[in-house]
């Protein structure tokens, strides 16, 4: 009888300290800045020859997986010209943005560009920078163009692909970006 | 009740013989501690020495007996002998109680004994320890699967997530040796953090009935209890091997048991489960291991009228998720779809990388009782449970690896007082109140959003259920209780969110700081649930007993329906929650009809469940991202029906033989939208046939077979993706069911007696027989991959 009292007294001697303890920091939590997000995806091309402009292809989303939806900057080619073309990801949710090309260019044998065209599109991608092993990364590349077209060009980031692979069919993975351009040659 | 029946009967039949000397002397063996009837009490009048035995219903007679004082001897197998004396003049009743420490006693543990009901008008399923052997290497999921009403939303094979009556998740409660359970169970793809190993018995309830344990069970309570410790002084113990060649993995858990005659008691318990990738019939799983261990510990005293225990549980479970389900946007959906087979197959290992679950979960309970003599039973219980849950998901750069994506520490501290005056034969009344504190910490340091957002959480409970026995055949029970919830959270939204919600006009208050792209607000919610039970117990004969139930169950939004805003990967969507949720109230109809026979017996439970303001999760959009486009999951509130059946049968042929039948069919309605509810489980049947022979080692083998139909009735939510490399746009079909499918088990066991204490248990069991290819629609990685190929399993059970 005597036990089952103090167990008593025990059990809200605990509590009480257990409550008291736990409910007194109101400190607000820290904002946790996105790591894993890619906001932005950048594709510079710049003629090879003459005095061409460079052209921008840019998707921004800001807000990642939010309802924004990205921020699409197109583009427009000349005809029958070869481009050099770079890719760039960046992180903008963190100040200053992080490069996350450079992590992507790391762990080269992870990751695969793929570029993509559609709807009668007469450019072609070839000419990529490769990884350690010898297979396409695909983070700078050469695009030439042809006669006066439009449509669709995609680029696709593919993390832990199939290496070597004949194109997005048959690479596997899962997809880290996604952005298609509408660009016009002329 | 029942027992009164037989009373009358006996003494209706009694025929006199002597003038001086037909008196007769009957009664029931009670049980002090709970008011239990004990079969098998020996009571000896000495100088005659004639003996009766009590039987099943615990009663005892003797007949022919002349007037006079007699000295009557009870026993009990274990129990310590006690002597009375009776006088006897007329044809007498008397119920004696004893002091059960013998057989099974544990009152501390137990609100309930093994042999009392949880409610007294809802019909309520069992599952006992001998059937819990079979699923040692199992998990909670698996065996509540195999009872009627009861079906699993799975992900993959080791995450078994219970669905009682067609709902799942924060609509069921599960409590866990007088615990409830507060494992984040909000989430489709958190399964209970249990080892089927420290349960001693399972009850079913399928419904809000049994409110002293809550008050928002929409779709029911599992009710897990410790196995009985006796009170004598004795030591015993069981250790418990299994190897199975699917996962090739196997498991081992002993227990110990020490007691003795003074009402002391401890007992130690731990397993250790470890399996690699399982496999579907034609590939590897990969990354489907599991690796679980559980440590548990009880000490004790059980005495005449009061008693202590103080419980220690730790359950660690680490899971893989099938690596093949992690996907990026439709496109990458499109492909796992249409490929038939999973997109990753690699060699069987029993390495488990990410994506995986890893959840810790520590119990704590101190619980003490007392028996007052005008009072009833008085219990006090504070229990500390903290549940830790990290989800590592597939990260971009494989430096991070072993960081997790979620991680989120739940802490909860209960305490509870009950008293339950079950003392008289015609009322009951049990009453208590409650009081939990809990605070939810997530962990900024992942480096990804907070899925669920720091919150604090107040629940006070007050309730009342009496019942009230109207006719030996007819009881009635009333409840109700009452839920004060306070939610006090501190959640960050992302600006384009807040905005495109319209919470910065309907919720200015209560943003605290904005930063550069997204604010902190502190939502403080109220929610005030009231909930009831009305039900009667109507017994035919001997054999016919009618349940008729109404329970009216409310539930307070959970942190997911509330709070989720994002992308959810195993899911390959995005999850959005809604801040102006109120509690949803489901009204409950429940009809039984059971007949319980030698040769035939069944029950058959149809139901109906209208709940107003049902939280669902369906797709409203797709959403484009830089990561591709993504299907947009909305929770909102809506009026629902569920309506169902359950039908369990069984038919002995003989001795060695008989033959039992399940059947569950429900369909859920969303009313206001007029389609059918999303992840329903399909109608399903499981007929089996057991050959038990008690003479041949007590052999039992039973042929199991389980039919699945295809669910016709489901929500059209398929949706249209852009596939860059085709230049086109594909459906993504995730919505069709998978065909039916029909699965055949064997299981066998024998025993073997080792010695003069121990006993070997052997069981084989092979599940699927034929290797069958199939899959499951509650299973959520049902888009990727096939369900589990065939499983050869030996189990040894060594008691001592």
């Amino acid at each position: 009888m005597k036990k089952f009292k103090i167990s008593i007294l025990t059990a809200i001697a605990i509590t009480g300290l257990v409550f008291t303890g736990c409910s007194n920091d109101d400190d607000a939590p820290a904002p946790v800045n996105e790591e894993e997000v890619i906001t932005t995806l950048t594709v510079t091309l710049t003629p090879t020859t003459g005095g061409g402009s460079v052209v921008t292809l840019q998707s921004r989303d800001l807000d990642g997986d939010g309802p924004d939806a990205p921020v699409i900057t197109n583009g427009t080619l000349a005809a029958n010209t070869t481009y050099t073309g770079t890719v760039v990801f960046l992180n903008e949710t963190e100040t200053p943005a992080e490069n996350i090309t450079t992590e992507v260019e790391e762990e080269d044998d992870e990751h695969q560009l793929f570029f993509t065209t559609g709807g009668g599109l007469n450019v072609t991608t070839d000419n990529f920078n490769l990884d350690g092993n010898g297979n396409i990364l695909g983070t700078t590349f050469n695009v030439t163009t042809g006669a006066a077209s439009s449509g669709s060009y995609t680029v696709t980031l593919r993390h832990e692909p199939t290496k070597p692979n004949t194109g997005l069919a048959d690479a596997g993975g899962e997809t880290d970006i996604e952005a298609t351009f509408q660009v016009t040659v002329q | 009740m029942r027992t009164y029946l037989y009373m009358l009967l006996l003494c209706s039949t009694m025929v006199a013989q002597n003038k001086d000397c037909n008196y007769t002397l009957s009664g029931k063996i009670i049980d002090l501690h709970d008011g239990s009837v004990l079969p098998g009490a020996v009571l000896t009048i000495a100088g005659l020495e004639t003996t009766v035995e009590s039987d099943i219903n615990g009663i005892y007679t003797f007949s022919n007996l002349c007037e006079g004082v007699y000295s009557i001897q009870i026993s009990h197998p274990n129990c310590t002998t006690q002597g009375v004396k009776v006088k006897v003049s007329s044809n007498t009743k008397r119920n004696f109680k004893l002091e059960h420490h013998l057989e099974e006693l544990n009152t501390i543990t137990l609100q309930a004994s093994i042999y009392r009901s949880k409610t007294k008008t809802n019909f309520e399923q069992k599952i006992t320890e001998k059937q819990l052997d079979r699923f040692s290497n199992a998990s909670l999921g698996d065996v509540l699967n195999t009872l009627s009403g009861v079906s699993s939303l799975n992900t993959g094979n080791a995450v078994v997530k219970p669905i009682i009556n067609g709902v799942h998740s924060s609509r069921i409660v599960v409590m866990n040796n007088g615990v409830r359970m507060e494992d984040q169970e909000w989430g489709a793809e958190h399964a209970p953090s249990i080892d089927v190993n420290t349960i001693g018995n399972i009850t079913l309830i399928k419904g809000a009935g049994a409110l002293k344990y809550s008050g928002d069970a929409v779709g029911g309570i599992i009710v897990t209890e410790a196995s009985k410790i006796p009170v004598k002084d004795t030591i015993y113990g069981k250790t418990h091997v299994t190897a199975a060649t699917n996962g090739r993995g196997g498991s081992i858990t002993s227990t110990l048991t020490k007691s003795y005659v003074n009402g002391w008691y401890g007992s130690v318990q731990g397993s250790l489960k470890r399996f690699g990738d399982y496999e579907a019939p034609d590939y590897v799983l990969s990354n489907t291991g599991n690796f679980e261990r559980s440590l548990s510990a009880r000490i004790g005293i059980n005495r005449f009228d009061y008693g202590v225990e103080a419980y220690y549980s730790f359950f660690k479970n680490e899971i893989g998720i099938l690596r093949a389900s992690h996907i990026g946007g439709a496109s990458d959906q499109v492909r796992a779809i249409n490929s038939g087979i999973p997109l990753i197959i690699r060699d069987f290992t029993y390495d488990i990388n990410a994506p995986k679950q890893d959840v810790t979960h520590h119990l704590f309970k101190v619980r003490g009782f007392k028996n007052f003599k005008n009072l009833g039973k008085v219990t006090l219980q504070y229990d500390l449970q903290q549940n830790e849950r990290l989800e590592f998901d597939v990260r971009r750069s494989s430096n991070d690896d072993d960081r997790p994506s979620l991680d989120l520490v739940l802490n909860s501290h209960t305490i509870r007082l009950d008293l339950d005056t079950d003392n008289t034969d015609l009322f009951n009344l049990k009453t208590g109140i409650m009081a939990q504190y809990q605070k939810n910490i997530a962990d900024p340091a992942t480096g990804v959003r907070r899925l669920i957002p720091d919150y604090e959480r107040f629940n006070l409970g007050i309730y009342g259920v009496a019942d009230y026995s109207i006719s030996d055949h007819f009881l009635v029970e009333v409840g109700g209780r009452f839920d004060y919830f306070n939610i006090d959270a501190q959640k960050f939204y992302k600006s384009s969110f807040w905005e495109d919600r319209n919470y910065d006009i309907l919720f200015p208050e209560i943003v605290v700081e904005v930063f550069n792209n997204q604010l902190l607000t502190n939502p403080k919610l109220d929610y005030s649930n009231l909930s009831a039970t009305l039900g009667t117990r109507y017994t035919f004969n001997d054999k016919y007993k009618l349940f008729m139930n109404y329970s009216l169950a409310s539930r307070a939004p959970n942190p997911s329906e509330l709070f989720s805003e994002g992308l959810h990967h195993s899911a390959s969507r995005i999850e959005l929650g809604d801040l102006r949720f109120n509690s949803e109230v489901a009204h409950k109809v429940s009809i039984t009809l059971q007949k319980q026979g030698t040769t035939f017996g069944f029950s058959i439970n149809p139901y109906i469940n209208f709940i107003n303001d049902f939280m669902i999760i369906e797709p409203t959009e797709i959403r484009q991202t830089i990561r591709g486009n993504f299907q947009v999951w909305e929770y909102r509130q809506t009026n629902a029906t569920l309506a169902g059946i359950d039908i369990d049968a069984s038919v002995t042929f003989t001795d060695y033989l008989n033959f039992y039948h399940q059947f569950s069919m429900v369909k859920g309605y969303d009313n206001t939208r007029d389609i059918s509810l999303i992840d329903m489980p399909p109608v399903n049947t499981t007929n089996g046939l057991v050959y038990q022979n008690k003479e041949l080692k007590n052999l039992r083998v039973e042929l199991q077979s389980e039919y699945t139909f295809r669910q016709n009735e489901f929500p059209n939510n398929n949706f249209e993706a852009f596939i860059p490399e085709t230049n086109t746009f594909e459906l993504v079909d995730v919505s069709t069911p998978p065909d039916a499918y029909h699965l055949l088990h064997l299981h066998s066991n024998a025993d073997f007696k080792l010695g003069e204490n121990s006993m070997l248990n052997v069981g084989i069991s092979v599940t699927n027989i034929f290797n069958t290819n199939y899959r499951n629609y509650l299973n959520r990685l049902r888009y990727y991959a096939d369900d589990l190929g065939r499983n050869l399993s030996i189990n040894l059970k060594i008691t001592y």
